[in-house]
């Protein structure tokens, strides 16, 4: 297992020679601000679909993800991409997955979604795509606020969080959407942070692998919501790993567990203090500490009950 | 050709799996279906149908059946669903997404009061509170205009000049539940009547493209200008619709409109669907002893046809637009637009809206003759009458 107690330049996990083109899934000059997370996420994709020879068409609903296309008649994205409405996502791209397996056809059907149209506006129909086991791989870019409105919570927003809707912090804790989509015994369901590129690019690859709905959760960073330094995001979303904030883990069909990352439990302290969001006096921090630590004991008995085996 | 004797469910059933199995050597039909009274037995109807290439996905909400359905057409299959009501309501959000991303899918709507109260009977208000969405709307009287109209509208819909999705209404129970004899015809006539659907604008990895980014305002109007005009060339293609259709099926199915004595007549009833039957009936006695009255049936109410309407009313005083619908504040929503597409004429006829059948009431020959009464002794018109309602007041005082 990997030890994330210090902070350290994340190489670059796969294939560095393939230069950015036109042909790209995300194209140069797009309009994401500086550090966002849904770039590095986006870029991670393209690689990771063009090392296993897989096309893609994505379906984006509202979201930042959207406006990355930019202004008609340019776009940003250089794949097939549908806007959809804020809840509908996993129910187009079923219709389109639809159409792929009636016609022998092999693109990888993707939902690209923020955590507001994940977890909240579009969680029933998110759901009802898992428990049919559509052939979707929904990737969920979590930047833990309704960014592309100015910063409001979601349910995905942590605990003590400040947003334009919890001026004074966030008083309830993030969802769980992880084991929710595992309930549904999803053939896949994984976490993903960009501080950690190689197991990220491991968890594409497996994602890519399978057949059925496969859920994994980006941790996102949003330096202009987080108000933290854009040049920092990948070590930022190290540190929330590394303080077991936001554990890095895998489920097979909701049953079977891996562990990816030990976490080094850091103070959380060190990630909060790097994202003006939060105040450290409002959050009982030995608290948020006891919880992490319960949760990953948690994960551990499962993964070690229940272990995956491949 | 054989009738059956079927329900109009049955009938769209029919029409909306035969559309989609005409589909079979293109790229298919897939479809999301979601179960709301009184439509429930046409996506029933769907769900059993052997598809030679499809696939129907039972959703969790009619919201994500239109979902479903938009990412089947943008995909190149031919797509469709049914739902009808609250279910409408619910659904509303992606029933603009369907019209302004030009995509040719067909909805059967079954007209049902929207609730509160509960009330599952008839009632246009549903489909008629998306009159302002890019949707063809078409309302049927009988099984068999139903079934015709619906095979019609995936042909009118996917027409390169149009490629916009349309609306095929009902009357809850009255026809939805009702059985008539209804001629079913083979697949082999419906794949002759319905060509392959190519979509120009279907999503392929060859070609990318991002559908629904960011529109600067010039353009994003300018795609409402082209809906319009695409809106605008629907009745000349409607009219070739239905010249295949009768060529390929050997009967006629209705226009726009449909006019029954209106060439003479000093006083017409406008109506749509099932009111229309009960109307004709009562206007066919009263011209057999000489009555000069008539009977303007509006089918396609958007795009609505104005220039038809017109023409129907050419000879007409007086003119009385029946409504099993309501818009609060307003009243019956025919009437109103009835009364816009008449106001310059000259001389200008008297327009009297009447409210009648709404959440289900029958309308009944005496309902249709109290409005004859009405209209014939008027000199002006008046705010909209609400007909046959003492009795339901005082019940609810």
């Amino acid at each position: 297992m990997n030890s994330t107690s210090t902070v350290e330049t994340s190489s670059v996990p796969v294939n560095p020679t393939i230069a950015c083109s036109e042909d790209c899934l995300l194209r140069p000059g797009n309009t994401n601000c500086g550090g966002c997370g849904m770039s590095v996420g986006l870029n991670m994709l393209d690689r990771i679909l063009e090392e296993t020879g897989q096309q893609c068409m994505l379906a984006i609903p509202a979201c930042c993800g959207i406006v990355t296309a930019g202004g008609f008649p340019t776009s940003s994205y250089g794949v097939p991409v549908i806007a959809t409405t804020f809840a509908s996502a996993p129910a187009v791209a079923s219709g389109m997955a639809g159409v792929c397996e009636i016609n022998n056809e092999s693109e990888q059907i993707i939902c690209w979604a923020g955590d507001g149209g994940t977890y909240d506006i579009g969680l029933g129909t998110l759901s009802a795509a898992a428990e049919r086991n559509e052939n979707i791989l929904y990737i969920c870019y979590d930047n833990e606020i309704y960014g592309n409105t100015g910063g409001q919570r979601s349910s995905a927003t942590p605990l003590g969080a400040r947003t334009t809707t919890t001026p004074e912090g966030k008083t309830e804790r993030k969802k769980d959407i992880l084991s929710i989509l595992a309930a549904h015994r999803i053939p896949y369901a994984a976490t993903l942070s960009i501080g950690h590129p190689e197991d990220f690019a491991r968890k594409l690859r497996t994602a890519l692998s399978l057949r059925g709905l496969r859920f994994l959760l980006m941790h996102s960073p949003c330096p202009t919501g987080w108000k933290s330094e854009p040049a920092e995001s990948a070590q930022l979303v190290r540190l929330a790993v590394a303080a077991g904030l936001f554990p890095l883990y895998e489920i097979w069909d909701g049953c079977t567990y891996r562990v990816n990352v030990e976490p080094a439990w850091i103070d959380p302290r060190e990630y909060y203090r790097q994202q003006k969001r939060f105040r450290i006096d409002d959050i009982d921090v030995e608290a948020v500490q006891r919880e992490c630590k319960e949760n990953f004991q948690r994960l551990k008995i499962l993964a070690q009950q229940f272990p995956h085996r491949s | 050709m054989s009738k059956k004797l079927v329900t109009g469910n049955h009938a769209a059933g029919y029409a909306l799996s035969t559309a989609g199995e005409a589909n079979r050597n293109a790229r298919g039909a897939v479809c999301g279906i979601y179960p709301i009274t009184p439509q429930t037995e046409i996506v029933e109807y769907v769900a059993k149908f052997p598809f030679t290439k499809g696939r129907v996905i039972p959703v969790e909400s009619e919201h994500s059946a239109m979902g479903v359905s938009i990412g089947a057409s943008i995909s190149g299959a031919r797509a469709f669903t049914a739902s009808s009501s609250n279910g409408l309501a619910y659904m509303v959000e992606n029933i603009m997404v369907a019209g302004y991303y030009r995509l040719p899918i067909v909805m059967v709507a079954v007209n049902r009061t929207l609730g509160p109260p509960w009330n599952i009977w008839a009632d246009q208000s549903d489909t008629l509170m998306l009159r302002d969405f890019p949707w063809i709307q078409l309302y049927c009287e009988t099984n068999q205009e139903v079934l015709d109209t619906t095979l019609l509208a995936f042909r009118l819909a996917e027409d390169r000049r149009i490629l916009l999705p349309a609306l095929v209404c009902l009357d809850a129970f009255i026809v939805s539940h009702t059985q008539m004899g209804t001629d079913l015809p083979e697949q082999e006539l419906v794949d002759r009547f319905l060509p392959v659907l190519d979509l120009p604008h279907r999503l392929r990895c060859d070609k990318p493209a991002t559908m629904g980014g960011l529109v600067w305002p010039q353009e994003a109007m300018s795609q409402r200008l082209e809906i319009d005009e695409a809106m605008e060339r629907v009745p000349g293609v409607l009219e070739e619709c239905r010249t295949a259709f009768a060529e390929v099926f050997g009967r006629e199915v209705t226009g726009a409109v449909e006019t029954f004595g209106v060439e003479d007549a000093e006083t017409v009833l406008i109506a749509s669907s099932t009111i229309a039957t009960t109307a004709r009936e009562v206007i066919r006695n009263r011209r057999a002893v000489g009555e000069k009255i008539g009977l303007l049936k509006i089918k396609m109410y958007r795009p609505f046809p104005e220039a038809e309407i017109r023409a129907a009313c050419r000879t007409a005083k007086k003119i009385a637009v029946l409504d099993r619908n309501y818009a609060a504040g307003i009243g019956g929503i025919f009437w109103w637009d009835v009364r816009a597409a008449l106001q310059d004429c000259s001389p200008s006829p008297l327009v009297q809206g009447y409210l009648t059948g709404l959440c289900g009431g029958d309308v009944t020959p005496s309902v249709i003759d109290q409005v004859i009464g009405d209209i014939t002794s008027r000199h002006r018109a008046t705010k909209p009458i609400w007909m046959a309602i003492e009795a339901g007041k005082e019940k609810s005082r």
